[in-house]
């Protein structure tokens, strides 16, 4: 136990420059080092749990939107795949690819995110511009599917509302070039780059062991060097038809993550590839729908379910008592479970690996909170 | 009589000249970044955006001055002016060209020639600083505070390699006068190097420039200001115009800090091989230089802005690390070098 009346206390956030969100960070300092680091959540609290109680299934689509914003499509499969499994149907096989594509769009989009967001935290600014640009290009994907570009409310309990644009496959030409270009110049300007590498090889370092104590899931986990991908290790939707390498790293620190998710985007990108030759060769014919009543009624039981979203596993526990709305909604945020260790990462680390730690991280308070 | 009316126009011309510069560099920064970053960047206020920074002055200008409460009143006006005056001072003894006939009149182009100018920059660079850290105290604010102590730490540590680099110029050149420094780099040595000081010094000039990003607080030296970290550091409760005098200092002083490289390592108004002065007619030559001068010097301003917009942050235990495990080392050895080399040469 510290005495904290020797140290000086620093609030960062929930309103501070670095602060991803409405997270905040109560640091006592010695100096320049941190001593301890005790985040406060609950700012962007919105009883989104609770909210699932009083909707109907299908109204409660656009709710998932709200968690991890930067994937918005990732949460809306995660919870659709839920309900389907709570009614016993699944999607048809043209829908399962073009939920697929949609998802590693968003997955590619949230790294990006993530990757640019770490650079500016660390002071280079310019490949968050490099990687936003190409963002963009995916959103207009987004935009053309179904007219939203943040908050996608993508898909249907057993399917999806429509086919892939009529020009997605020009699009996603282009939009490779620029991801592969955008990462190329990201990969310049940084990772070779030796102040980068002195900020982020050894910052906030992190052991397999640790990380599977603490439940970390996703990049984080990976970046310890533990192989696990619910896309490769259970399987959902269509992920066991395509080739796709798992990334991991070594050391769990900055830099770790940062290759993980450099590396993660190039495998999306690859995943993307493959689902859409398959989409082509589906009949143009092909139901998006599986028989779903019009008033979801799940029978009484529960169910989990979950998807390795970009942050990691992304869970819905669903408990139905037979009527049109759910008797508890429970959603596993990834980011949860890995903002439980920053504490105990960041203790006695500097104040800019702190900062540098958490971007990393990617905690997003939408999701945090709920 | 005449004398004293040619200083004051000197006077006059430099504080306006320089004065520009830091209002059109506002605008370089902007635009620069926004070309490195594939983005427009400012483009609405008048053409190419040009008229920006004049849109920037009238905001700063009418918004409302803000001191907070707790914070210590006389220290917090005293602040923003003790960090823009040394940058401006500075520039006193540092040329703009070599010199102008004007009515049979012979005129330096630099406001005083002082036979210790090297002294006076040293000192002045030196004074920057209490604007930096005044002002962090007196905001009475955590991150000022931590941004002050980072920025005193910061610029004491690299005071030293950058008047190490400067004492082995002295020791090649044989003089303190800055005008004496840049007139001695006319014409080649070892038959093709122009007698530059960048040639003469190389390790030296590296170490300068190192030293001279780290004094004018720019990226990957930034520290007293992250952004990120400690929000806007010293500058975190300043508002309105005391902001824009801050801002405003932290150009002009790039602007000194490039004159000064110019002056020091790249032959100031010479050009390599060619002689202005023996074929350009008196008045004709002052201008030529002038112009010579200000190019390079409008390069090393460019190269602060591409250079902030392409490398991250130092963390604050590398910076005191570079400045005093490698910059000071090889600052001595290079001191020591140079006048081994002279002992021996003589």
């Amino acid at each position: 136990m510290i005495n904290h009346d020797d140290y000086v206390k620093i609030n960062i956030g929930p309103s501070h420059p670095a602060m991803h969100g409405t997270l905040r960070v109560v640091a006592y300092t010695d100096g320049e080092t941190v001593v301890s680091a005790d985040p406060e959540i609950g700012y962007l609290h919105r009883g989104v749990e609770k909210l699932g109680e009083h909707l109907s299934y299908h109204q409660f689509i656009p709710i998932t939107d709200r968690l991890n914003y930067c994937s918005a499509i990732c949460n809306n499969v995660s919870y659709e795949m839920a309900v389907e499994k709570l009614l016993g149907v699944s999607a048809p096989e043209k829908a399962q690819l073009v939920r697929v594509i949609m998802m590693e769009l968003a997955r590619i989009a949230d790294h990006q995110v993530c990757v640019g967001i770490l650079g500016v935290d660390l002071g280079a600014f310019t490949p968050f511009f490099y990687l936003i640009i190409q963002r963009e290009e995916i959103y207009e994907i987004f935009e053309h599917y179904n007219g939203a570009r943040l908050t996608n409310t993508f898909g249907r309990i057993g399917g999806v509302e429509a086919d892939l644009p009529k020009d997605f496959e020009q699009r996603w030409k282009k939009l490779k070039e620029g991801i592969a270009r955008a990462n190329e110049e990201t990969d310049k300007l940084l990772t070779h780059n030796r102040i980068w590498m002195d900020r982020t090889i050894g910052v906030t370092t992190f052991s397999a062991e640790d990380a599977l104590a603490w439940g970390f899931t996703g990049p984080c986990l990976r970046a310890c060097g533990v192989k696990r991908d619910l896309r490769k290790d259970e399987p959902y939707s269509v992920y066991d038809r395509f080739d796709f390498e798992v990334p991991v790293g070594k050391y769990g620190d900055v830099f770790d993550r940062y290759m993980v998710r450099m590396r993660e985007m190039e495998e999306s990108v690859k995943i993307i590839d493959q689902a859409f030759k398959l989409y082509k060769d589906m009949p143009a014919d092909a139901p998006l729908m599986a028989k779903v009543p019009k008033t979801i009624k799940p029978p009484a039981g529960e169910v989990y379910s979950a998807i390795e979203s970009p942050n990691g596993e992304l869970g819905f526990f669903i408990k139905s008592d037979g009527s049109d709305k759910p008797y508890r909604i429970k959603i596993r945020p990834p980011c949860y479970m890995v903002y439980q260790a920053f504490p105990e990462m960041v203790k006695g680390e500097m104040i800019a690996d702190l900062i540098a730690c958490l971007s990393s991280l990617n905690v997003i308070a939408g999701e945090l909170d709920r | 009589m005449n004398d004293l009316i040619i200083a004051l126009i000197k006077v006059v011309f430099i504080w306006v000249w320089v004065l520009l510069i830091a209002v059109v560099m506002t605008w370089v920064e902007r635009r620069g970044a926004a070309m490195i970053q594939d983005r427009p960047g400012p483009n609405r206020a008048g053409p190419f955006g040009l008229l920006q920074p004049l849109a920037d002055g009238i905001k700063l200008f009418t918004k409302e001055d803000i001191i907070p409460a707790k914070a210590k009143k006389l220290l917090f006006i005293l602040g923003p002016i003790l960090f823009s005056l040394p940058a401006f001072s500075a520039y006193a003894v540092v040329p703009f060209g070599d010199k102008i006939v004007l009515g049979g009149k012979e005129i330096i182009l630099q406001v005083a020639d002082v036979n210790i100018g090297f002294l006076y920059i040293v000192a002045l660079g030196s004074m920057a600083v209490y604007g930096i850290v005044v002002g962090g105290w007196a905001s009475n604010n955590k991150y000022s505070i931590l941004g002050g102590l980072r920025a005193t730490a910061q610029l004491i540590s690299y005071e030293v390699p950058w008047g190490l680099a400067l004492l082995a110029i002295v020791l090649v050149y044989g003089t303190f006068s800055l005008r004496e420094i840049a007139l001695a780099q006319q014409g080649t040595f070892l038959g093709i190097l122009p007698n530059w000081g960048v040639f003469k010094q190389p390790l030296g000039f590296i170490l300068f420039i190192v030293a001279a990003y780290a004094e004018a607080n720019r990226v990957p030296f930034d520290l007293p200001e992250a952004e990120s970290e400690i929000v806007s550091g010293y500058h975190t409760e300043y508002g309105s115009m005391r902001l824009g005098v801050y801002l405003f200092g932290e150009y002009v002083n790039l602007c000194t800090l490039s004159a000064l490289i110019v002056t020091f390592f790249f032959g100031a108004w010479h050009l390599p091989y060619i002689n202005m002065a023996s074929f350009l007619g008196p008045i004709s030559y002052g201008i030529a230089s002038f112009l010579v001068f200000f190019l390079k010097v409008s390069f090393f301003l460019w190269l602060f802005v591409w250079v902030r917009w392409t490398v991250p942050r130092f963390r604050y235990d590398q910076v005191m690390g570079l400045g005093w495990k490698a910059l000071i080392p090889l600052g001595l050895l290079n001191l020591f070098l140079t006048a081994l080399a002279i002992q021996l040469t003589a």
